[in-house]
């Protein structure tokens, strides 16, 4: 990329590059996000590329590999372009077929379509498929347009205008306005208002101010800022630059894991091509703006992603939170006034630029203004990342767009915002997510994690989870979230155990008031969220399991027996073959017995039994 | 100056000061474990609660790292406080059962015996000895190893540290006294880190009276004191 020495050049190349490109020429669109990878989307790409060769269709017919669609349960995707055929699960077999017959005769291949789970029809164009359908994609759906390794197709889809335009056009403080209004708020979990933020890092003393991108996700289950850095990193960086721009910033920060090999690779290579056309470094645009941006890998601890935290890992010291009595935005990174926003936040700012206010105040609540990406994962159809507005209820997500839950199984319960977030039970379904909704019922919408949990779930075994993952990440430095977390661990393992003793859900409690309100971190101080959230939507279960000796749900191993229902089986023998700890014994034509003493519960006879003759109890 | 009030009686303290300073400098008996007035506030133990009332609004917040701020009211003994003392206590009781000032807390503050497992550890992880050793020795000889409830204190890497003067620092700030210091006229050792180095005599007296190494040290990080300064013991100098 040449250099782009101001606005007026920046609008030259868009014009040079989007003159070069036939809207109508054929395009294969290889999602090659870090699910697709998963399913072997390389191979399909290097399919393609072949098989391109072989019938000497590379002039003709363009192929892009972009970041993640989102729709990660039918992966590998391919979207042909222009007419927007939505194929899924496709194998490198299925690529001959798909240039003779789709790109050379326009005929669709049935075969990989998605079809509509209940009722049955094939739907041909990605914009139908009821996954996307229900959703609003302003964020998250340029990912399939662009090759995020090229930032020729951000430019072409409008990148740096919203940059070019704040330089121009308005001054900080205005740009801090116009956060302001639209609402913007942190997208990483504490929901902050983002201008307000904006604004107290402009107005606080210091030599330097720092900006930084929080991409040190680390829920489990969450990649949506993951997705967004791997996909679309330009985005990001735009946000970055015009915050950067407000706030009075040189310098940047983009704090990534290292887990994240693909979102450090391709942060990187856009970097490197904005330092190369001058739209990062001294005088940006001719506008006297200078800027650059470095990229941090972080080690992996789950508590650098709270904000203090992050800053001491950056000065390389151990990545330990601090008390936040002076905010960051006066005394963050060594110690000067420091902005920091998470993946999603940044990627917002550029939208806002562009469409305006009145556009984006138009979408979601009242307090919670815009989309926000959510990770939908766990007993749901339709596994992937989903951009919904604000004030969508779960109903509509775990339904309409995750496409419900798979088999025969019952909704139970979804558990948002990550190891801090709570459960939400099924009589909460038609609630509207939005940042005050979420923290009212006890959850919260932290980064955008969801897993959706069916009958099958056990709520105690759920709080187990999530405590065990607090315990061993929390950094340990205070004593309430250190001994706390690992105490009411303890105390909720016991339970499932079949150990509970009367009193224990009231100590689990003043534990959770105490480790919530005395610690040190919002890690700390949310700690407690899974296990109250579960208390208190579910206090039989736990009263099953304290009282009864008994898991409702047929999980917690140590309360629950299998046997073999004597009409039910047939005695085909296949239980007894997989049987790991040869527990079941029976001849042929006769009924089969589970030895309870021998049985370790470990579920392979259920899953070989096609009569359903396995009973757990 | 700043004023503030604790407990209803108006106090004053100085930009830069925290809460708890001031409070411990009028009287005032706030428990704590972590903090010493040596060292920068570190917020590690959760003993010194306080409620803190600013622009109307009241919250439960530890006073050693609590900057002091005009017209703040604080309160060292509420409701609040005091519960969340107790459940800090009674982990730490449960983590330490037999170290003494644990036990003395526990006493003062009715806790019973802790609810929860019990261990049979000595250290707290205030973090004191680890302060010390890099804020006032300038060592670093001691970090913090592990994380969450492997947390602990050690030589880095968990082998003898080389750069540990065995001055004693973190022997006579350790609150719980689990890091023990043996003497004999030729040797001193920090047992908890096994860090063992020679003593040298006093010039003067010919008593030994520190390690060589230590001496070493304070003589390349102090200015204008004599040579012999340190070739003799505090007695003879």
């Amino acid at each position: 990329m040449k250099r782009i020495n101001n606005p007026q050049e920046l609008e030259k190349v868009r014009e040079e590059i989007l003159g070069s490109r036939d809207p109508d020429k054929p395009c294969i669109t290889i999602c090659s996000g870090t699910g697709c990878h998963a399913f072997g989307c390389e191979k399909v790409t290097e399919s393609f590329r072949a098989e391109l060769r072989k019938q000497a269709l590379e002039e003709r017919i363009y192929i892009r590999t972009t970041g993640c669609h989102g729709f990660c349960e039918k992966g590998p995707l391919v979207v042909i372009n222009p007419q927007k055929i939505f194929y899924q699960r496709v194998t490198p077999e299925d690529t001959g077929e798909i240039i003779a017959e789709t790109l050379l005769k326009n005929n669709i291949i049935e075969r990989l379509l998605y079809t509509h789970p209940q009722t049955g029809e094939k739907i041909v164009k990605e914009e139908n498929v009821p996954f996307y359908k229900g959703q609003m994609r302003i964020i998250f759906g340029n990912n399939g347009k662009i090759d995020p390794t090229k930032i020729e197709d951000y430019i072409a889809i409008g990148g740096y205008k919203a940059l070019s335009k704040v330089l121009r056009e308005l001054s900080p403080p205005e740009i801090i306005d116009i956060i302001k209004n639209s609402g913007l708020r942190g997208r990483g979990g504490g929901g902050f208002p983002a201008g307000v933020k904006w604004e107290s890092c402009r107005n606080a003393p210091g030599d330097k101010h720092y900006v930084i991108c929080n991409a040190d996700e680390g829920d489990p289950g969450a990649y949506m800022d993951r997705s967004l850095l791997e996909g679309n990193p330009h985005s990001v960086l735009e946000g970055m630059m015009i915050g950067a721009y407000a706030i009075g910033s040189d310098e940047g920060y983009i704090y990534v894991r290292n887990e994240y090999p693909l979102a450090v690779r391709n942060v990187g290579i856009a970097i490197d091509q904005l330092r190369e056309c001058g739209l990062l470094g001294e005088n940006i645009l001719d506008t006297g703006f200078n800027f650059d941006i470095k990229v941090n890998r972080g080690g992996g601890a789950f508590v650098c992603g709270e904000s203090t935290a992050l800053m001491a890992s950056l000065e390389g010291q151990a990545g330990e939170p601090r008390a936040k009595h002076i905010h960051t935005v006066e005394s963050g990174l060594w110690e000067e006034p420091t902005n920091l926003n998470n993946v999603e936040t940044w990627a917002n700012v550029p939208l806002i630029i562009n469409e305006g206010v009145d556009w984006y105040t138009d979408i979601g609540t009242e307090n919670s203004k815009g989309t926000k990406i959510f990770s939908l994962v766990g007993k749901v159809n339709n596994t992937g990342l989903v951009e919904v507005p604000m004030g969508i209820t779960i109903r509509e997500i775990v339904y309409d767009i995750g496409g419900g839950i798979p088999g025969d199984g019952k909704f139970k319960a979804i558990q948002t915002g990550g190891p801090s977030g709570g459960c939400i039970p099924e009589s909460l379904i038609d609630i509207q997510v939005d940042f005050d909704k979420l923290t009212e019922v006890g959850s919260m919408m932290g980064s955008g994690g969801m897993i959706v949990m069916d009958d099958k779930t056990c709520m105690v075994d759920t709080a187990k989870y999530f405590l065990n993952f607090l315990k061993d990440e929390s950094c340990g430095k205070c004593t309430t979230c250190r001994d706390g977390t690992r105490r009411m661990y303890e105390l909720v393992d016991a339970i499932t155990r079949g150990e509970g003793k009367e009193g224990d859900i009231e100590l689990l409690e003043e534990l959770s008031w105490v480790v919530s309100e005395a610690s040190l971190c919002a890690l700390g101080q949310t700690a407690p969220n899974p296990v109250l959230s579960t208390i208190r939507y579910f206090t039989d279960e736990y009263e099953a399991h304290i009282k009864d000796k008994r898991c409702p749900a047929g999980v917690c191993k140590d309360l629950i027996t299998y046997s073999i229902d004597e009409e039910k089986c047939t005695a085909c023998g296949k239980c007894k073959k997989v049987c790991p700890s040869d527990a079941i014994t029976g001849e042929k034509k006769v009924p089969h017995i589970i030895d309870t003493e021998k049985c370790i519960r470990c579920g392979a006879c259920i899953t070989e039994c096609k009569f359903d003759a396995i009973e757990v109890a | 100056m700043i004023t503030f009030t604790i407990d209803g009686f108006e106090v004053e303290g100085e930009k830069g000061q925290n809460v708890l300073q001031v409070a411990l400098d009028n009287g005032f008996d706030i428990p704590h474990l972590c903090y010493h007035e040596a060292l920068k506030p570190y917020g590690a133990c959760r003993l010194c609660q306080v409620e803190v009332t600013k622009g109307g609004r009241t919250r439960l917040t530890t006073s050693c790292n609590y900057p002091v701020l005009e017209g703040i009211s604080v309160q060292t003994n509420t409701e609040k406080t005091t519960r969340a003392r107790k459940m800090v206590i009674e982990l730490l009781l449960a983590r330490c059962p037999g170290v003494p000032i644990i036990k003395d807390l526990a006493k003062e503050y009715s806790v019973g015996e802790p609810r929860f497992k019990v261990d049979n550890d000595d250290c707290i992880l205030c973090g004191l000895c680890e302060r010390v050793c890099r804020e006032v020795v300038g060592v670093d000889a001691i970090t913090f190893l592990g994380r969450g409830s492997d947390r602990k204190v050690g030589p880095p890497l968990e082998i003898n540290p080389k750069t540990c003067i065995a001055c004693g620092a973190c022997v006579y700030i350790c609150p719980t006294n689990c890091i023990k210091l043996e003497e004999t006229e030729s040797e001193r050792t920090i047992v908890r880190w096994e860090r063992t180095l020679p003593m040298k005599k006093c010039k003067a007296c010919g008593r030994s009276f520190a390690p060589w190494f230590q001496l070493e040290y304070f003589g390349k990080i102090t200015d204008g004191i004599p040579a012999d300064f340190w070739d003799k013991c505090v007695d003879c100098r």
